[in-house]
């Protein structure tokens, strides 16, 4: 009896030195290469690069565009859930089948689709231009990176949120009217309470890739401005400084783990990922 | 009100679907111009099926998309079921936080930890040139293992844990108990797990990016190749027919579902 348990214990092994193999050890070479220099030996040269004015401004930019992406998805996409979660389950399953299909597309080509409609001599402007407005400048513009970011994330922020909204039991909102409250009342303290762990994760999915994004930024905001993604991205594929690279990874590590952890103190004990 | 959330709805999903909607319409463009739609025309399909680097590349990502899926969700399935079975409390925690950690951390960070890792290990054996097919095999494998194991477990959990002690004491060898009883318990979550795993490995660009040398190109990133110039639209005709391809899959997924249901339902009756 005792042997069998060990046996079936023994089935998680593979899975246990492959995460020690491939998740643990490349993170420890994410510390290695921060903390040394191009010759292997310890340094905080890299570290403390990154407390220059230059790279302060990136974070802050970074992480300024991937809060107001993932506010601005939060306000849409909550009605949005909503809405859908009161429909009828037939139209429901519809809804979110148009709500996930978009996902299908690569992110990539759907980023650059954007940048065709709406650069300067793009869809819309030509559209505008049909019927004698001038042309607006859009793209390579702070607006174009956030737009681009909703876009392609939105789902991650409607479908969490709307996993929660349909389990609500509508008689909850109903013994709330009978009990007094006003619509919006009901709103602030039987909906959203309610739907506390789906906007906990809907927001980690949406700030931890905008936060980290290089493609975004490069296809819609030109190389006018650089985010956390862009400059990592650079260091490993066209400056070769893995050392740099590997202290910006390590540093975006933490604002997200700092991020995290802060949004769990929010989120109630069985929340963290709702999918 | 109820109007209201009508045309929301609707706005949002115009504004989801206008590059798409833009996107297909200049894959039939008769020029390259992906601003201008000059006039209707399939060259681009045509441009699409000779264009050899391409359809390469949609290979590579079949396959890897397929060997990775597979292999993630066998040993994320046994995995799923060993973690179940350990008592400690500790070690369980241990082993789901580590598990975890390339869903928590973003794509770019796992990209380049395990680029630090492929490269070091290619320094120190003395090899020349390894980032390629099976570096980016492991990346996908290891970023797909979180993903089956956190539908598997749940599944497991849900089962009931006696059924398998009586088919032990009816005769049953604890593998045949496993095979007869457990997997098709949990099945389910295997299969969910797999197309997720599936999804996810077909799409992924920033990881493959960065783990993958020269020589191994996937789809996503033969797209970013193309898009550092200017994109021609045959991309536009090779994401207007995988378009297609998911959305039939889906409508027929959900029509035998329907199928499903209504036979059940007569079956009921």
């Amino acid at each position: 009896m005792q042997n069998r348990s060990f046996m079936a214990r023994l089935m998680a092994a593979p899975h246990v030195v492959w995460s020690i193999l491939f998740i643990v050890a490349p993170m420890l070479f994410v510390f290695y290469y921060a903390f040394t220099d191009s010759q292997g030996n310890f340094t905080m040269s890299n570290i403390s690069e990154l407390a220059s004015p230059s790279y302060l401004t990136i974070f802050a930019r970074s992480g300024a565009f991937a809060l107001v992406a993932t506010a601005i998805c939060l306000l849409i996409a909550y009605p949005l859930a909503y809405a859908i979660s009161r429909a009828n389950p037939k139209r429901q399953k519809i809804y979110i089948m148009l709500i996930m299909l978009p996902m299908w597309m690569n992110f990539l080509i759907r980023t650059y689709s954007i940048m065709a409609i709406i650069e300067d001599t793009g869809f819309v402007n030509n559209i505008l231009g049909y019927f004698g407005i001038e042309p607006i400048h859009m793209i390579n513009t702070d607006g174009a990176v956030i737009f681009g970011m909703v876009y392609n994330y939105l789902p991650y922020m409607v479908l969490p949120i709307h996993t929660v909204l349909s389990k609500l039991d509508n008689r909850l909102l109903e013994a709330a009217a009978d009990l007094g409250c006003t619509p919006v009342q009901t709103f602030f303290k039987v909906v959203m309470p309610h739907s506390r762990s789906g906007i906990i994760s809907g927001i980690t999915m949406v700030f931890v890739p905008s936060v980290s994004t290089f493609y975004i930024s490069q296809k819609l905001g030109g190389s006018s401005f650089d985010l956390i993604g862009d400059t990592i991205e650079r260091q490993f594929q066209t400056a070769y400084n893995y050392n740099l690279g590997a202290a910006m990874s390590l540093v975006l590590m933490i604002i997200i783990l700092v991020s995290m952890a802060i949004m769990n103190r929010y989120s109630d004990d069985e929340g963290s990922v709702v999918v | 009100m109820k109007s209201l959330s009508k045309v929301y709805t609707a706005l949002i999903f115009i504004i989801l679907y206008a590059p798409i909607a833009v996107m297909v319409l200049f894959s039939f463009n008769s020029s390259n111009s992906t601003g201008v739609f000059t006039g209707f025309s399939l060259q681009w399909y045509k441009e699409l099926l000779n264009d050899s680097a391409t359809l390469e590349a949609l290979k590579n990502t079949l396959v890897l998309a397929v060997s990775s899926s597979c292999i993630a969700t066998i040993v994320g399935t046994v995995a799923a079921v060993g973690i179940s079975k350990i008592k400690s409390k500790y070690m369980k925690n241990a082993i789901n936080t580590v598990t975890n950690i390339p869903m928590m951390n973003p794509d770019i960070v796992t990209g380049i930890s395990m680029m630090l890792l492929f490269v070091f290990a290619t320094a120190k054996l003395g090899m020349s040139q390894t980032l390629g097919f099976s570096t980016v095999l492991i990346a996908h494998i290891t970023f797909n293992l979180p993903y089956v194991i956190l539908s598997v477990t749940p599944k497991i959990r849900q089962m009931d844990k006696h059924l398998t002690e009586a088919a032990m004491d009816l005769g049953c060898t604890p593998f045949q108990a496993f095979c007869k009883v457990e997997l098709p318990a949990i099945l389910p979550g295997i299969i969910s797990g797999f197309i997720m795993a599936f999804t996810l490995s077909l799409d992924d660009f920033v990881i493959s990016y960065f783990t993958t040398g020269n020589g191994f190109e996937t789809l996503p990133i033969r797209i970013y190749s193309m898009t550092k110039k200017r994109v021609t639209p045959d991309m536009y005709a090779l994401s207007t027919l995988i378009f297609i391809a998911v959305l039939v899959l889906l409508i027929l997924s959900n029509v035998a579902e329907g199928d499903g249901t209504k036979k059940k339902a007569r079956a009921r009756k």
